[in-house]
């Protein structure tokens, strides 16, 4: 039975020959992933139900980045829960404040998942890992608390959309825009339940960085994981990260798949989502009329090296323009280091942008930049529902970093040729 | 198993975000929860609901974050059972992990109004108008999870292949 990458990866972790779409399994997790906010309501389910023990079979790790630094005291206590919980159990992948990074970031940074494993996470952007060719998923903190226990999960298999990519991408444009075309072509739930599966000869020309922003936002299409091959690219990200063999899987040639959709790279513009969903594309140049007083450029979507450089090389020599502020976060202490090392954080002081410690923070209306009524900021970060920056009546348009970089100069929406042109 | 109530109705995609904002999320308390849920689309949700009311949606309810403070506070605050054309994959999982009632149905949730009294028996997946006398067919919870759902939950049912 020929079988998609993902159905590949489920059936080896469930210990089956093969799975078909809508099979309930069982699998064994190799990683089980929590932050500061999902992780305390995973302990308290786990302590509820009286384990005295967690599994060994799955890594398990938690990262305080959410609200930590602790915006407040209950964010404080949140972290501290998660803390002595770690201590209680010898968990390793702890991260706190000082180490710790945005977890989609840091988990793979870190080498703690790798090409063929299966995770899951307790926050919904955990289906980032498939840039590396992994199986991995957002779950709730009970399924979390379940994974901790057990070192396993329940999945139904899921069905998959192929997404075949030709091309190459343009000037000024990255993975970011990738993925807003996409989820403008098919919709918030448009792969509601099933994989994206991203294939084709345009897959090596995107970058790492590139592949891990695309299934990074795939659950902004509805699907379950999002998954790309693994290649030289995948094999250079991975050499020195991890001492674990990993297996390479791929798709039968004949896999089923419910949808082809085709992508041209060299067709997709530097794209921006409107209030109030990740589905309402638009072009960057036709944002002219938005007028912005806030840039966020940072997140597990944006927050990578490769975005920091991009916004950095759009800052070199301008500043921001008057009224508005810019705050950028590098995505890890490792980043944020090298982003001091390279001279991009002078960049970014220079042009009048403050640079943030790692956190989430402003993407989901934590700290470190709240919106009042009626503001709006552009936003390297993964969705833009209503009130998710701060008040209510703010708004949050979706854009990569050299298109937010270029906002924040201009004050208004951005296409980047338009500073650097000037 | 049945619920009985009123309908309280939305639209499409609602999130996460607004169901329980991010900034309400330093806690755990399903009370305090509660308190703020939906009150970023509707502040008089939390006032006009009563217990056993049933909230209905369209398409691709419970999008966005894994919280699972969204489903706890909308089961805290009184709501029995959510009807939707669809729900996130996500939230589907959490709600039936934590015991929230949910249900996709497309025809009733097209058809039935705000306000509308609706009775739902669970077990035969039939959901009855009471106001405008039509009942809908609701597609059923597969067997593995009526068994999670009758061992009282995903931590009871691992606890007990564990011990």
């Amino acid at each position: 039975m020929a079988m998609t990458m993902t159905q590949k990866i489920l059936a080896a972790h469930a210990g089956l020959e093969s799975v078909t779409a809508g099979q309930l399994i069982k699998a064994k997790l190799d990683l089980v992933l929590a932050n500061d906010i999902t992780g305390p309501v995973a302990i308290n389910e786990f302590d509820k139900a009286g384990f005295s023990s967690v599994s060994n079979d799955a890594r398990i790790a938690l990262v305080m980045d959410h609200f930590a630094p602790n915006k407040d005291i209950k964010s404080a206590e949140s972290c501290k829960k998660c803390r002595s919980f770690a201590k209680r159990f010898g968990i390793e992948s702890f991260y706190d404040v000082g180490e710790m990074g945005v977890e989609h970031a840091l988990i793979p940074e870190k080498g703690l998942i790798a090409p063929g494993e299966a995770a899951i996470g307790a926050d919904s952007h955990t289906c980032t890992y498939g840039a590396l060719g992994a199986f991995s998923t957002g779950v709730g903190s009970t399924d979390m608390a379940a994974g901790m226990a057990t070192g396993e999960a329940w999945f139904k298999v899921p069905s998959a959309i192929k997404v075949n990519l030709t091309g190459s991408l343009q000037k000024y444009v990255s993975g970011k825009d990738v993925i807003l075309h996409l989820i403008g072509m098919i919709g918030v739930d448009g792969a509601l339940y099933q994989s994206l599966e991203f294939t084709g000869e345009g897959v090596k020309s995107l970058t790492m960085s590139d592949r891990l922003t695309i299934c990074n936002m795939a659950i902004e299409a509805g699907a379950k994981n999002g998954i790309f091959p693994v290649d030289d690219i995948t094999r250079e990200y991975m050499a020195g990260r991890c001492e674990r063999s990993w297996t390479a899987f791929e798709a039968d040639a004949d896999a089923p798949y419910t949808r082809v959709i085709d992508i041209d790279l060299s067709g997709v513009p530097c794209t921006v989502a409107y209030p109030h969903l990740p589905e309402n594309t638009h072009p960057a140049d036709e944002g002219a009329g938005i007028e912005i007083d806030q840039v966020v450029i940072g997140s597990c979507t944006n927050g990578n090296l490769e975005d920091m450089a991009a916004a950095a090389a759009i800052l070199h020599g301008r500043h921001v323009k008057k009224g508005l502020r810019a705050i950028v976060i590098p995505a890890t202490p490792k980043i944020y280091m090298e982003c001091v090392e390279r001279g991009y954080v002078k960049t970014f002081m220079e042009a009048g942008c403050i640079v943030s410690t790692p956190t989430c923070g402003p993407c989901l209306g934590g700290h470190m930049g709240i919106l009042a009524a009626g503001e709006r900021a552009v936003a390297t970060t993964n969705r833009n529902f209503v009130g998710r920056m701060g008040h209510v009546e703010s708004e949050v348009y979706l854009a990569s970093p050299v298109v937010a970089a270029a906002s924040a100069v201009t004050g208004h929406i951005s296409h980047p040729k338009e500073v650097e042109s000037e | 198993m049945k619920a009985h109530g009123n309908a309280i109705k939305y639209g499409n995609h609602i999130d996460t975000d607004v169901i329980i904002p991010a900034r309400y999320l330093a806690t755990q308390d399903e009370k305090e929860l509660a308190s703020h849920c939906m009150e970023d689309i509707d502040k008089s949700f939390v006032s006009r609901v009563k217990p056993g009311d049933i909230m209905v949606a369209g398409q691709n309810f419970g999008c966005g974050s894994s919280r699972e403070h969204a489903p706890i506070a909308i089961k805290a605050s009184g709501i029995s059972c959510v009807i939707a054309k669809s729900f996130a994959r996500i939230f589907y999982r959490n709600s039936i992990n934590i015991g929230l009632a949910i249900l996709e149905c497309e025809s009733a949730a097209e058809d039935i109004d705000e306000g509308d009294e609706v009775e739902i028996d669970f077990d035969a997946g039939v959901i009855t108008n009471i106001t405008k006398g039509k009942t809908y067919q609701a597609q059923p919870f597969p067997d593995f999870i009526k068994e999670m759902i009758q061992k009282g939950g995903l931590m009871a049912s691992i606890k007990g292949d564990k011990t």
